[in-house]
């Protein structure tokens, strides 16, 4: 693979931008991997890309049914943060935001990590305390935030009204390496490294069978025909559930739609992310100059990869009141994308009833700002067998009754 | 936007004058059962892609439960019926049946 630098720019302008390679190759798939991964999203990407990375398994494809990061990945609103409540949430999170610092570098591809801050408002006395309490345990996981005043809300993000009409911001918690990255950069960027690495990324091929002999399973059926493997990640986000009957399971996942929308272009206002719980709303300006506007998930069971429109309604009426200068923008695209929701709002990085099947899923609404974290547990569980990051997370965890309560922390979809 | 027609007041109801309940005819299992079926009543879910049968309340309106089948690949609506009951009656199967012929009752 050639490398990208400004020393390669320089070469190319001198010869008319002729001499740049293919990203990523686009083969005919093997009969044989000894991993498959399926659906080339972030988290399946980056399950390959530390298979290989870590463990020097290199043998590894990764099917999509569509094309790589067309799903959530290339959907979503780009926050990443790790302020979460929980231990095992912080750490896998935290991994994850660290990672990203240095992705760019890592990957030799720009993915515009852009760790400009991320705020999240305290609107109601509740809120207050429950923020100070998760700043209080983020400090004793590492996790850099701070419950800030809202004298400081104002000075860190001048358009916002402070003063309500409804519900006044009494402070916030900040995580100052918060941030936003290019979410199809982190995508391309690891299908380029893994390609280089040696290994498949299989486009436009379905996998629609789970091949098991003796309870294990030995390979996959696909659009493209049938293709062994030793080992199998499901790792395809709103459609575990219907994988998962594939393979002879079922999991606690339900699937539902999560819609976003950014405006025309404007002049730069805000340079951090600010997220509403209380009103439920979020926001950030894009490297463009869009505004770019997430709200809540619908809560029936969705698989439209369409938004509703009282959605909308309600995010962008919450934000106008806590960002008033945004009350004639026009908005010029909207989303949807389709996220497996599970009780406890947490994740799942697991082995299944399967053997030499494992499943990552369950992200939700917040898997974005987890994918290098979750990619890198995720591969040492199949390596491995098991993987300190990933322990906590194990589908028994809903048997057992150990649940990772997040559903405050992600109370809102972001 | 997701209309129902409430099948207690006749109202065809809009999306947000009603709240989602999930599965229906879920069925129950409480102490005494074993791990496996307790665990599958309480998180596992077939969250199918395709014809689903669930539970709405009518809540903006008289305020009951009733049931509904509906594609969750499309959003199209094949019929309400009323909560009273531990299985899709035979017209809502018939109305499954004519727009999904291929589509059996598992
Ligand atoms: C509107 C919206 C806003 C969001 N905002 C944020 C945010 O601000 N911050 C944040 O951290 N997270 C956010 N998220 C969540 C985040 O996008 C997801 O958690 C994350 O992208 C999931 O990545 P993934 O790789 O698991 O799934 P995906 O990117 O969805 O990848 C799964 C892939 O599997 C493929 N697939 C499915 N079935 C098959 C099959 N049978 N065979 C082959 N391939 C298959 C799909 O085509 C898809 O490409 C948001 C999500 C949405 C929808
Ligand atoms: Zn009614």
């Amino acid at each position: 693979m050639r490398r990208y630098s400004a020393f390669a720019i320089a070469r190319e302008a001198m010869r008319h931008h002729l001499g740049w390679e293919r990203a990523w190759k686009s083969p005919v798939p093997k009969a044989r991997y000894d991993v498959i991964i399926v659906g080339a999203g972030g988290h399946g990407l980056a399950t390959a890309y530390y298979l290989g990375k870590n463990f020097g398994i290199r043998n590894v494809a990764v099917i999509e049914k569509g094309w790589l990061g067309g799903g959530n990945t290339g959907r979503n609103t780009t926050i990443i943060r790790s302020n979460y409540l929980q231990d095992p949430s912080a750490a896998i999170y935290e991994k994850a935001r660290s990672l990203y610092e240095t992705l760019s570098q890592d990957l030799n591809y720009n993915i515009m990590f852009s760790p400009r801050g991320v705020m999240m408002l305290a609107q109601t006395e509740h809120e207050i305390r429950g923020y100070q309490r998760t700043a209080h345990a983020n400090a004793l996981q590492g996790v850099t935030t701070e419950f800030i005043s809202r004298q400081k809300v104002k000075e860190l993000c001048p358009i916002i009204n402070i003063d309500g009409p409804r519900y006044p911001v009494l402070g916030a918690l900040w995580q100052p390496r918060g941030g936003t990255a290019r979410h199809d950069a982190v995508a391309w960027g690891y299908a380029r490294a893994c390609s280089d690495m040696g290994m498949d990324i299989i486009q436009q091929t379905e996998v629609t069978g789970v091949r098991r002999e003796g309870g294990r399973v030995v390979g996959v059926d696909t659009t493209k025909g049938h293709i062994a493997c030793d080992k199998l990640g499901i790792v395809v986000a709103g459609h575990s559930g219907v994988m998962a009957e594939r393979a002879g399971f079922r999991l606690p996942i339900e699937s539902v739609a999560l819609q976003a929308l950014v405006s025309e272009p404007i002049k730069p206002v805000m340079d951090v992310v600010v997220m509403a719980n209380t009103v439920h709303g979020y926001m950030s300006q894009s490297d463009k100059g869009e505004m770019v506007i997430g709200g809540g998930a619908d809560n029936y069971n969705n698989y439209t990869q369409r938004g509703s429109f009282q959605h909308v309604e309600e995010t962008v009426r919450a934000l106008i009141e806590t960002f008033p200068i945004i009350s004639r923008l026009k908005m010029l695209r909207w989303w949807g994308g389709i996220v497996d929701m599970t009780g406890d709002r947490s994740p799942i990085i697991s082995k299944t009833p399967v053997e030499g099947v494992f499943v990552n899923c369950g992200w939700g609404t917040g898997g974005f700002k987890a994918i290098p974290g979750s990619g890198w547990a995720m591969a040492e569980l199949m390596a491995k067998g098991h993987a300190p990051l990933a322990d906590a997370f194990s589908l028994d965890r809903f048997r057992e009754g150990r649940f990772i309560d997040e559903s405050v922390a992600a109370g809102v979809a972001h | 936007m997701l209309t129902f027609q409430c099948p207690y007041c006749g109202v065809q109801a809009c999306e947000t004058e009603l709240a989602a309940g999930g599965e229906a005819h879920l069925k129950r299992f409480g102490p005494g059962s074993s791990d496996d079926d307790f665990e599958g009543y309480l998180f596992l879910r077939p969250n199918v892609k395709g014809v689903h049968f669930e539970r709405w309340r009518h809540a903006m309106g008289c305020g009951k439960w009733f049931l509904a089948a509906r594609c969750t690949a499309t959003l199209e609506v094949f019929g309400t019926y009323p909560a009273q009951t531990t299985e899709p009656p035979a017209d809502i199967i018939a109305a499954i049946k004519a727009r999904r012929p291929d589509w059996s009752l598992t």
